[in-house]
């Protein structure tokens, strides 16, 4: 079975560490926060302008000055801090920040990312993706392998405006979690019940399949 | 003690004139400098460039302008929630830049610092490079971006003093410290404006210096573009 969106977060949980700070994406990247062990301590940052994001409020106590980066009202979390867009980018662009998690309409196997527009048709703009992507060490992305269509997002080229280039170094799919590794994509965890098999016929790039694939657990 | 205080928003928006480029704090809804927003609607002006990383919603914020055709071009980072913004700029009666989030608020500050342009590695081998000089740092490819020059700035505060002086609250204050004296005249909106001297110096965000004007903004609707909530156990 392919992974549901959930679990395809609660895969991405686990690479999140103890101390690390946290920038979450809009969409599949925000439900991670849901996922992350309650034994380790981590900080969300939204580019907005908030360290320490916690989550929703409850009914009644929303705050028009208390959103993150999709707009949704949030609480703060003891600790936490407020600053400017200016600094917000300082941590991100400074590379102060551990891990970015984003989603992504398309990705090569050289690690170069599409996700802020398609020519014609959808423009809403790369918000603070572009910023993210080309200064984070450390980036994952979460998307769908294939398009309603059946057509592969894993691709040689990407063929849509690219927000950056040479930066995506793991991708966790409905189907797989994969590196971006000599040019090409690392086969490293099968879902649960997905074949080699359906996962080559899925992916357009170059798949690299060495040895025996573990399967994920949930 | 130098006053930067003007009665009200009409005074504070003197000057706005067709064609200007106007500079406008807020992410999303927050901190949006609401009363302003209004005023320049109701001045209709025409033609005007605004840098603002977003666009507003179709009945508020920069949408009220968009819905009068004022604006000429919106220099922004994501535009995504107004239909009338993405029909004009799709029918091309808009003219829109969209730019990286954190390169709109570094050319914001860049222009309050006096920084006439600096390398940033946001945009590299992306169409938001294109005809822009490029060079190599540490290994890595940069961009070179430019400050922002923009006629007048109106920024949303939460507290400011006669003096100018202003603290921002909570998330509202995103763009709104970076734009200030990044614009010939910084116009601040704030909900509560006070005499000089109340304010704790160790408290302010941005000081006077770089502010021109300060009125107390009659009201403020504060809209949540997003709600978001969860149920109590």
């Amino acid at each position: 079975m392919a992974l549901s969106k959930e679990q395809i977060a609660q895969r991405i949980a686990r690479e999140v560490r103890d101390g690390y700070y946290v920038n979450l994406g809009i969409g599949i990247p925000t439900l991670v926060a849901n996922f992350v062990r309650d034994d380790i301590e981590v900080e969300f940052q939204s580019e907005n302008g908030v360290l320490g994001m916690g989550p929703f409020p409850f009914e009644g106590e929303e705050d028009p000055d208390l959103i993150n980066a999709g707009k949704q009202t949030i609480t703060a979390l003891k600790g936490a801090s407020f600053f400017d867009s200016a600094m917000s980018f300082s941590m991100i662009r400074g590379q102060h920040v551990d891990l970015t998690i984003l989603g992504a309409m398309e990705v090569a196997q050289n690690g170069d990312i599409a996700n802020w527009k398609i020519p014609g048709k959808m423009v809403k703009g790369m918000g603070g993706a572009m910023d993210l992507v080309a200064s984070a060490d450390n980036i994952i992305v979460a998307m769908m392998h294939t398009n309603k269509a059946g057509q592969s997002k894993l691709l040689k080229e990407c063929s849509l405006p690219l927000t950056g280039v040479n930066c995506v170094k793991k991708i966790v799919t409905n189907l797989a979690v994969l590196a971006i590794e000599n040019n090409s994509f690392r086969l490293l965890e099968r879902a649960p019940g997905v074949s080699v098999e359906d996962i080559k016929t899925a992916t357009e790039g170059d798949l690299i399949v060495e040895g025996d694939i573990p399967e994920m657990t949930f | 003690m130098i006053t930067k205080t003007v009665a009200n928003v009409q005074e504070a928006c003197k000057g706005v004139a067709d064609g200007m480029t106007f500079m406008l704090g807020g992410f999303g809804l927050s901190g949006i400098p609401e009363n302003c927003i209004a005023q320049l609607v109701a001045l209709n002006v025409k033609g005007v460039t605004c840098i603002s990383n977003n666009a507003g919603v179709d009945d508020f914020g920069l949408g009220l302008l968009l819905q009068q055709r004022q604006i000429k071009k919106m220099i922004s980072s994501y535009v995504g929630e107004n239909a009338e913004f993405e029909r004009q700029m799709l029918s091309g009666e808009l003219e829109v830049e969209l730019i990286p989030q954190g390169t709109l608020a570094q050319r914001c500050r860049a222009a309050q610092s006096g920084i006439p342009a600096f390398y940033t590695p946001a945009g590299y081998g992306t169409e938001v490079a294109e005809g822009k000089e490029s060079r190599e740092f540490n290994g890595k490819m940069h961009i070179l971006e430019h400050a922002f020059k923009a006629d007048f700035g109106f920024i949303k505060a939460w507290k400011g003093d006669t003096a100018g002086n202003l603290i921002f609250r909570g998330t509202a204050r995103n763009f709104n410290p970076n734009m200030c004296g990044a614009a010939n005249i910084t116009v601040a909106e704030v909900e509560e404006l006070v005499p000089a001297g109340e304010l704790d110096p160790n408290d302010i965000h941005i000081p006077g210096i770089f502010v021109q004007r300060i009125f107390q903004g009659e009201k403020y609707e504060k809209r949540i573009e997003n709600l978001t909530v969860r149920k109590r156990d």
